[in-house]
């Protein structure tokens, strides 16, 4: 049995974004987030039936989340494997609709990490026996794959700041991006130090925000006055915590993520006319081109330079200025999947990727660890 | 070299407190396993035999880790020529001046929290 086309995406939403204010908490942008998706589908919040919530906030998410929003799920996923986890849980909610375990999915996070004033909730758990060294969690792993790309196949700074200066250009024709002045390869590259080679501008944002997204059924179409944005594919894949584990630093497993969800989907990268690639540094975006099949291992570099990747380029990518222009609420996941159905609905306004039928979302969490990948596509590509 | 009743960790703190830097070979499939662990991560068997590193390495990545008002430190991740990887920090030279590919040997340094298995450029 294939998932391929069985559940859909009816309602997409963001909460407040960027920086919203002292006093305002995490499940106050869910709630924020919640009624605007309940109203873009045009649902009751009493026809929610599976709730699907990660978070660095809350040891049990959902618990929070249903009992802010006075939700009483029968299905309830907190499956947390990082910034990834919305896209895993749209596989999830699929998975679970097609069981019979619940109808309505709702799917939702938010964070005031940036009005928390710097108080992250990193995550940062190292090994006993690598607590003594001091990387700087999460930037200095990325850095590490960032030095062994560079080392392998010639991946240059400049080639890195391509892929930020790209996300701007998108951020600039998106009125909710977070930093939309102009950004040169020269600007990233003089830019402060972080953990070399990545400075702060091949950081991603650190912003407050969080969204929803509302999955169900595809035979209810008709029941909804929005087109449905259907789950054509997922694929998940993990194989390391620490980057010490990562088998090879230049390739992540959104080999394998990438191609169960191609396989399920029934198409290849060919076929995709936007991809959200979780840019929470700019090398990821370089590796996840490469591992997803857009271009050839160690070819990334090469890929996204001559604003290739940026508006008017071969290929669209981050259209929304992504985790490094747009937003950055800590987990970014969810906030790929409400900009590749608006895409696909075609609401994207200045930004719209002219008659874009397939959207790939790809999803990262940990330091490189948890791999997810989602084909979405529209009515015209069932 | 491992009591049947010591913890993977306190076995590696041990040997490292006597200057030596411990792993777990398979006795099942032969793969170098690091960090210690109860079962091989490769075939799960549980026969792991603890052997010492010669200390002989090569950098497999780098990063130099910037602070607002101090030089930077360095952090690495070693592949140890006995087949296991672990992360550490080059000392000797400047933190931003450790390169992919540098052939380095493993030291022992003390430090508050216990001892800590650090590297230097090989000589020559």
């Amino acid at each position: 049995v294939s998932l391929r086309g069985r559940a859909a995406l009816f309602g997409v939403a963001e909460s407040d974004l960027g920086e919203v204010g002292p006093g305002s908490t995490p499940l106050d942008l869910i709630g924020q987030a919640t009624l605007r998706v309940l109203d873009d589908a045009g649902l009751e919040k009493g026809d929610v039936d599976g709730l699907f919530s990660a978070s660095a906030y809350y040891h049990m998410p959902t618990l929070s989340v249903g009992e802010y929003l006075g939700i009483r799920p029968r299905y309830s996923d907190a499956t947390n494997v990082g910034g990834s986890s919305f896209v895993a849980h749209l596989l999830h909610a699929a998975a679970a609709i097609h069981a019979g375990l619940c109808e309505v999915a709702l799917i939702t996070y938010g964070s005031t990490q940036r009005s928390d004033g710097g108080r992250l909730v990193s995550g940062s758990e190292p090994l006993p026996y690598e607590a003594p060294y001091r990387a700087r969690y999460p930037v200095s792993m990325y850095a590490l794959a960032a030095s062994r790309h560079m080392h392998e196949y010639g991946t240059t700074r400049e080639q890195l700041a391509e892929v930020a200066v790209a996300a701007r250009e998108w951020a600039k024709l998106n009125p909710r991006a977070f930093k939309r002045d102009d950004l040169s390869v020269e600007d990233v590259l003089a830019s402060r130090m972080v953990s070399s080679p990545l400075s702060v501008l091949d950081c991603c944002l650190v912003t407050d925000g969080g969204g929803a997204a509302i999955v169900t059924g595809a035979e209810r179409a008709q029941d909804f006055a929005k087109p449905p944005v259907y789950l054509l594919g997922a694929g998940e894949a993990h194989w390391h915590r620490n980057i010490s584990q990562m088998p090879d630093l230049t390739v992540t497993v959104a080999a394998d993520s990438g191609r169960r969800a191609f396989e399920m989907a029934g198409v290849g990268p060919e076929s995709v006319d936007v991809a959200m690639l979780y840019d929470a540094f700019t090398i990821n975006t370089v590796l996840f081109l490469e591992d997803l099949g857009f271009c050839g291992k160690g070819e990334g570099g090469r890929f996204v330079s001559g604003g290739r990747i940026a508006p008017g380029g071969d290929l669209a990518v981050n259209t929304s200025g992504g985790g490094l222009s747009y937003n950055h609420p800590g987990m970014y996941g969810l906030l790929l999947v409400v900009e590749a159905v608006r895409q696909l609905r075609g609401e994207c306004g200045e930004r719209q990727v002219p008659g874009a039928n397939v959207a790939l979302v790809h999803g990262n969490g940990g330091v490189l660890s948890s791999q997810v990948t989602a084909i979405l596509g529209s009515e015209g590509a069932l | 070299m491992a009591r049947a009743d010591e913890a993977p960790a306190a076995v590696y703190r041990r040997l490292l407190e006597s200057g030596t830097l411990g792993f777990q070979r398979c006795a099942g499939c032969g793969a170098a396993i690091f960090y210690p662990r109860v079962l091989c991560l490769v075939c799960g068997s549980t026969s792991l035999v603890w052997q010492t590193s010669a200390g002989r390495g090569t950098v497999y990545a780098t990063t130099a880790v910037h602070h607002r008002d101090a030089e930077p430190h360095n952090v690495v991740l070693v592949d140890l020529e006995e087949g296991f990887r672990m992360m550490s920090r080059v000392e000797g030279v400047p933190a931003r001046e450790v390169r992919v590919g540098m052939r380095v040997s493993f030291e022992t340094r003390r430090e508050d929290a216990g001892p800590v298995a650090v590297f230097v450029p090989e000589e020559g």
